[in-house]
């Protein structure tokens, strides 16, 4: 919202500055955004005269003027049309910076001339072009130079020339005070606040707050002369409560007066025709939308009702809107001529030839014209204001000002107003509780200044006498019509502080906690190991996307028909942004395929974050993921191996370790899903259906479809899968079991068919003797001719841990058969001899 | 041999080893006729001394007597000299030898089990035991003094070999060590662990909850209703309607979790409820996913001046400066009445040429920081608190603009974008772990 420092003043006396006034608005809520003060940016230009003016010797369209500035005469070169001697125009000297051309004057010679500063148009000072319109006036004073040149009228014109300014103006003197040009301030509004769509409602508040005194005279009714011949009727109540109506005939259209096309322009509104700027101007004066119908064009009566689906309607904006079924449409005989309270129609829009005009001043239901405005798109100031509700009660007052408006420039006259429906409800009153205002902000605030701050904002408070006052007293509060956003005693306790200022509360330390629990729950703690163990290991954290292309999503899920409109999105961002992703791989490994193609040779990404199996808040599962796109490693001492699924169980169980997951708990199965490599890759299951994570190679098929070469290593883990350590009655250890006896190591070579998992090996070597056997670990796999086709020896070293005394050589080979018959039995294996 | 005989020989120089050994051997052999019967006094040890070696106490004598010795003396001079002897000779002999080996056959040679040395001292089962305290410190001490050489000896060629070894033992410690990756976290979870330490020290807990909401819990609890301006301020992602016509959305702030928090747990109340939302928004400062922390306090009497001291203080702690002058302004929020935004002084003028530097806690600027306000009556309503009984406050922020705004990314894009050359510059060591006594970073 925008507004000029003297339209603010029309409503607010007061002396303050502007630094006190942004200041104020700040501290009442109307947050600033910018104030543009002309006076500030326009402070380099000066009134001069030109006290001659020569034809430059190298060009035809200059001239050279001895020109009378605030620095003394100045020889100055001008290529402006209109610099004749004479002539009272702007000055910027050296130095001085031109906001229309961007660029900063120095002393520079033009075609061979030194030109000692510059003289200036509107334009090159970033300000109305032309304010006095002098140039156009006075053309027949410069005409001798378009003729020279061989220009028209209106080529001249076109062509632009300096700015001419009143004869009357001292030399030296602002540019700025001349051009009367206003500060502009603008600021957020808040969607609670329609009132502050006014100026009106600012000076409201701003007057509450202490910087003036708030002024606002009621309208003097015009009394019509004559029925209104326009018949309105409302048919749909809830949408349309009330229509005030009245017709002005005889006006003679014309452009609106100099004061509001000032104001209109600074706030940024082109002006048109005093008709519609009227319309304008009273919806920023007082946040009254407006609309003005040429009566000429309207056929039989005004009805206010709902629209149907065969409703076509074109606007001002020369669009045509079809299928107006639940707006508020505004008809005639000829059908939709407006959507209410959001834009009129083409077909009855005044123009300069309007002579009767037929004036709506009207309320409309916020909510549906806020739904009409997003069906449609349309953009308009009236939408601004009545979809966030406007003051119901400002229908009459607001036809009242524009007919007074409209007649003192277009004359005419006026009908009797007409008034279709009913003035809504306003605000219900609120039992504000004045012991709130302590209880929710901590301040005490004495009941004078909170009735003197209710009574300046136009609330309507009943005091009981003082010694009444107790914790259940209760003030019956009567709210103003253009507040619909008060609603309770909280909300009053906001006026309340927001008046006084912010800066009043007190600063009061938060309580201690009444307990001191852990705040952080397990999960919470296995993200932040899990990433600190990832990172540690080498891999870069990331944030990515939460959806992604639906395709790709199919690709890990198992195809298009297992994706769900649930986790779909029906209006994304991007196209390929539209589902929720059921894992991270898709988004991780295309990242590294970018980071690949921006010459990363060595790429390990991970994420911890969310992913959606479905869309029930207990169906979002949290997952750390992780890839590695490693270009073949080179190394003076001998190539490295590759980083492979192998190096993908290693940083698997790094993480599990670190999570206190003993890696032994989980058994290595068959990956599933089309993502991973049928043979590279291996899922982590703590029971047949229930896997906790997969690492290993991704499929090349999977990849090729992402667009991204591999190989390409993943670890995926469901950090919410994990099994939970059983809460522990005590954080003391249990004493350190060492072994009082060395350990033994033996070696075995066991022979087995291809098929046989190493896993199971070693997994049965430790059965041998449970209880003396203490790890037993692969150390080589060995395929060749001397151990048989489809066949392999896999080397395990067990380690026996003896306690209380040593072994004897017989106790050490009775364990080794109990061993060789375990790992035998269970996988049919030999000795190798 | 008598002693007179020996008296009028020059004294025999014993330049190898072998040849002193014979010496010594002989000069006992002398010896042994009257050793297995005759015990000797002590004042005829030093004579037997004399006797046995006769020119080692020649040279004993005049030595002893110029220090004006006793006969005891006199017996010790003998054997220092003899040790002496030994030990030269020894010693000159082990240097003579180049390799372990060959010192290892002196070795045995010598002193193993039927080495000369080893082979005097059966002499001293023939020698009465008077006589052995003369004889036996002189075997003893050869055969140490001889030990002592080869161990010498020894050490020196190992010591050299050493030195050779090691000589052929250079590297080139210019060439590079083998690839290791370097990992870093990313900024924006770095924060989320800084404002989680943060407002742990003041009790919060961490809440969380899931990023695909319901209409109630991201809106209509929020006292948002249906059809309200304000809920498009959020710009909404929605799923596509179930059959029944209703429609998921994606959270468009991270407040459904307090709704959560509040409608599952009685008062008190104190989280903190960090989270990705989502509105559809992009370009360089919005991004359509992006993360939140929000807070909430509700208790009974906890009001709009412990909202202020408590998000001073905790701003003063993030951005890691001794005090933070704060700001609070009113503002419209739907689930917050009164509601503010708090803005932190600030000074921009240090960030104008650097590129986004923004100095905190001085200067003549604010920085809007975060929106809060005291939880609405409504919202309490509508999550099963009595609004008469209790009352709270409630925060929100972005955090991707918090970690721009304190560690001077100046794009939010590549936020989102895996790119690791940003996350090497922007990232965080792991073991930077985020503490209010540690420092935060």
């Amino acid at each position: 919202m925008k507004f000029t420092l003297p339209w603010l003043k029309d409503y607010l006396d007061t002396s303050a500055g502007l630094p006190a006034i942004l200041e104020a608005m700040t501290q009442a809520g109307l947050e600033v955004e910018e104030a543009h003060d002309p006076k500030d940016e326009l402070k380099q230009f000066t009134v001069c005269r030109i006290v001659s003016a020569k034809q430059h010797p190298n060009a035809d369209k200059l001239q050279v003027c001895q020109v009378e500035t605030v620095d003394g005469v100045k020889e100055i070169v001008c290529g402006g049309l209109n610099a004749r001697p004479g002539l009272v125009t702007a000055y910027a000297p050296i130095g001085a910076y031109i906001p229309g051309s961007g660029i900063t004057l120095v002393p520079k010679p033009v075609r061979g001339v030194v030109s000692n500063g510059m003289l200036c148009s509107g334009g090159e000072m970033k300000t109305d072009e032309d304010p006095f319109r002098l140039r156009i006036a006075r053309f027949d004073d410069w005409k001798f130079r378009a003729e020279a040149l061989g220009l028209s009228e209106e080529q001249a014109i076109a062509d632009g020339g300096i700015i001419e300014l009143p004869d009357d103006l001292k030399v030296g003197s602002p540019v700025a005070d001349a051009l009367a040009l206003d500060t502009v301030i603008d600021f957020e509004v808040t969607p609670n606040r329609p009132d502050w769509l006014g100026v009106t409602g600012i000076a409201r508040d701003l007057g509450a707050k202490g910087l003036g005194k708030f002024k606002l005279e009621p309208v003097k009714a015009t009394k019509g002369t004559f029925p209104c011949p326009v018949k309105v009727r409302i048919e749909d109540e809830s949408a349309c409560p009330v229509f005030a109506g009245r017709l002005i005939r005889g006006v003679k259209n014309k452009p609106s007066p100099d004061w509001m096309q000032k104001r209109l322009k600074a706030i940024g509104i082109n002006p048109k025709n005093m008709l519609v700027d009227v319309t304008n101007y009273i919806s920023f004066d007082r946040c009254r939308p407006l609309h003005v119908y040429d009566a000429a064009k309207l056929k039989g009566d005004v009805r206010a009702r709902l629209g149907t689906e065969t409703d076509v309607f074109t606007g001002l904006d020369g669009k045509t809107y079809s299928n107006l079924s639940e707006m508020c449409v505004i008809a005639d005989d000829s059908g939709a001529i407006g959507l209410g309270g959001v834009m009129g129609g083409e077909s009855t829009g005044c123009s300069i030839d309007t002579v009767d005009v037929f004036i709506e001043s009207a309320y409309f239901d916020a909510n549906r014209t806020a739904r009409t405005g997003r069906a449609t798109g349309i953009i308009s100031d009236a939408r601004f204001r009545n979809e966030r509700g406007i003051d119901p009660h400002s229908c009459v007052e607001g036809i009242e000002l524009a007919t007074k408006l409209i007649l003192e420039v277009c004359g005419g006259e006026a009908s009797e107003v007409i008034v279709a429906g009913k003035v809504p409800e306003g605000p219900a009153p609120v039992a504000f509780k004045p012991r709130d205002m302590k209880r929710l902000t901590g301040l005490d605030m004495p009941v004078k200044r909170m009735e003197q701050i209710l009574r300046a904002l136009g609330f309507e408070p009943v005091v009981p006498p003082k010694a009444q006052h107790d914790d259940q007293t209760i003030w019956a509060t009567k709210v103003p019509s253009w507040r619909p956003d008060v609603e309770g005693s909280a909300d009053i306790v906001e006026e309340l502080i927001r008046i006084e200022g912010y800066d009043k509360l007190p600063d009061e330390k938060l309580p201690a906690p009444a307990t001191l629990g852990v705040v952080v729950t397990p999960l919470q703690n296995r993200v932040r190991v899990a990433r600190r163990v990832l990172a540690a290991r080498g891999f870069l954290e990331t944030v990515t996307w939460s959806f992604m292309h639906h395709e790709t999503a199919a690709l890990m899920i198992g195809g298009p028909n297992k994706l769900q409109d649930a986790l779909t999105i029906d209006n994304p961002i991007a196209s390929d942004l539209d589902y929720m992703r059921p894992s991270m791989l898709a988004n991780l490994a295309q990242g590294s395929q970018r980071n690949a193609d921006h010459g990363a040779d060595d790429v390990r990404l991970f994420e911890t974050g969310p992913v959606y199996p479905g869309d029930k808040p207990t169906d979002q599962r949290l997952h750390v993921a992780a890839v590695v796109k490693a270009a073949k490693a080179r190394d003076w001492q001998g190539a490295p191996a590759p980083y492979s699924a192998y190096s993908a169980k290693a940083d698997v169980f790094a993480l599990l370790a670190a999570l206190d997951q003993s890696p032994d708990k989980f058994q290595i199965g068959a990956p599933e899903g089309a993502c991973w490599h049928p043979g590279r890759s291996a899922t982590l299951r703590l029971g047949p259906k229930q896997i906790v994570g997969t690492f290993g190679e991704l499929h090349p098929q999977f990849l090729k479809e992402l667009g991204v070469d591999g190989p390409v290593v993943a670890i995926e883990l469901a950090l919410d899968g994990l099994p939970q350590a059983k809460a522990k009655p005590t954080k003391t250890r249990p004493v350190l079991d060492k072994a009082d006896q060395t350990p033994v190591r033996r070696d075995f070579a066991f022979v087995v068919e291809e098929k046989v998992p190493a896993g199971d090996i070693a997994r049965l070597a430790l059965k041998g003797d449970p209880k003396l056997v203490s790890a037993a670990r692969v150390f080589d796999v060995y395929r060749g001719a001397s151990i048989g086709e489809g066949k392999k020896s896999v080397a395990v070293e067990v380690t026996l841990q003896p306690r209380g005394s040593a072994m004897t050589d017989e106790q050490i080979e009775a364990v080794a058969q109990a061993i060789v018959k375990s790992v035998a039995k269970g996988t049919g294996a030999v000795l190798r001899g | 041999m008598s002693a007179s005989q020996s008296t009028q020989d020059p004294v025999p120089i014993h330049t190898d080893v072998k040849s002193w050994i014979a010496y010594v051997g002989s000069s006992v052999q002398r010896y042994l006729p009257d050793a297995k019967t005759v015990e000797i006094s002590f004042a005829h040890k030093t004579e037997l001394a004399g006797r046995l070696f006769e020119d080692a106490y020649k040279e004993a004598k005049v030595a002893a007597d110029e220090q004006k010795l006793d006969g005891f003396g006199h017996l010790n001079e003998v054997l220092r000299g003899l040790a002496k002897r030994s030990s030269t000779l020894f010693e000159a002999y082990a240097q003579s030898l180049h390799s372990v080996s060959a010192l290892e056959e002196a070795r045995v040679e010598f002193i193993g089990k039927k080495g000369e040395l080893n082979l005097l001292t059966r002499y001293l089962g023939q020698i009465v035991p008077s006589g052995r305290t003369v004889v036996g410190p002189v075997f003893n001490d050869m055969k140490a003094a001889f030990t002592t050489a080869i161990d010498r000896r020894r050490s020196e060629l190992e010591l050299a070999a050493l030195n050779v070894r090691l000589e052929a033992e250079r590297e080139d410690l210019t060439l590079p060590p083998r690839f290791e990756p370097v990992g870093a976290l990313h900024p924006v979870m770095q924060v989320f662990e800084e404002l989680a330490a943060i407002f742990a020290d003041m009790g919060f807990a961490v809440a969380e909850g899931p990023d695909i909401e319901d209409d109630f819990h991201n809106f209509t609890a929020l006292n948002f209703p249906p059809g309200h301006p304000a809920r498009e301020m959020h710009d909404t992602f929605f799923m596509k309607p179930a059959a029944d016509g209703t429609r998921k959305l994606l959270r468009t702030h991270t407040s459904p979790i307090q709704v959560r928090a509040m409608v599952n747990s009685k008062p008190p109340i104190r989280v903190i409820a960090p989270g990705r939302v989502y509105r559809k928004d992009w370009d360089a400062t919005h991004t359509p996913m992006f993360h939140q922390i929000e807070g909430l306090v509700v208790d009974e009497t906890v009001h709009m001046g412990h909202l202020k001291s408590c998000l001073t203080d905790a701003f003063s702690r993030f951005f890691e400066v001794p005090t933070t002058e704060s700001r609070f302004r009113p503002h419209f929020f739907p689930f917050t009445e009164p509601s503010a935004e708090m803005d932190i002084r600030c000074d921009r003028q240090s960030g104008k040429e650097g590129g986004g530097e923004i100095k905190v806690g001085e200067g003549n600027d604010w920085l809007e920081i975060l929106g809060c306000g005291m939880v609405h009556p409504n919202v309490l309503r509508a999550c099963g608190i009595d609004p008469e009984k209790y009352q709270g406050f409630a925060f929100g922020l972005g955090v991707d603009r918090l970690a721009m705004l304190k560690y001077g990314m100046n794009d939010l894009r590549p936020y989102f974008e895996a790119d690791t050359e940003w996350i090497k510059h922007y990232g965080f060591k792991p073991w930077l772990l985020p503490t209010v006594t540690g420092g935060l970073s």
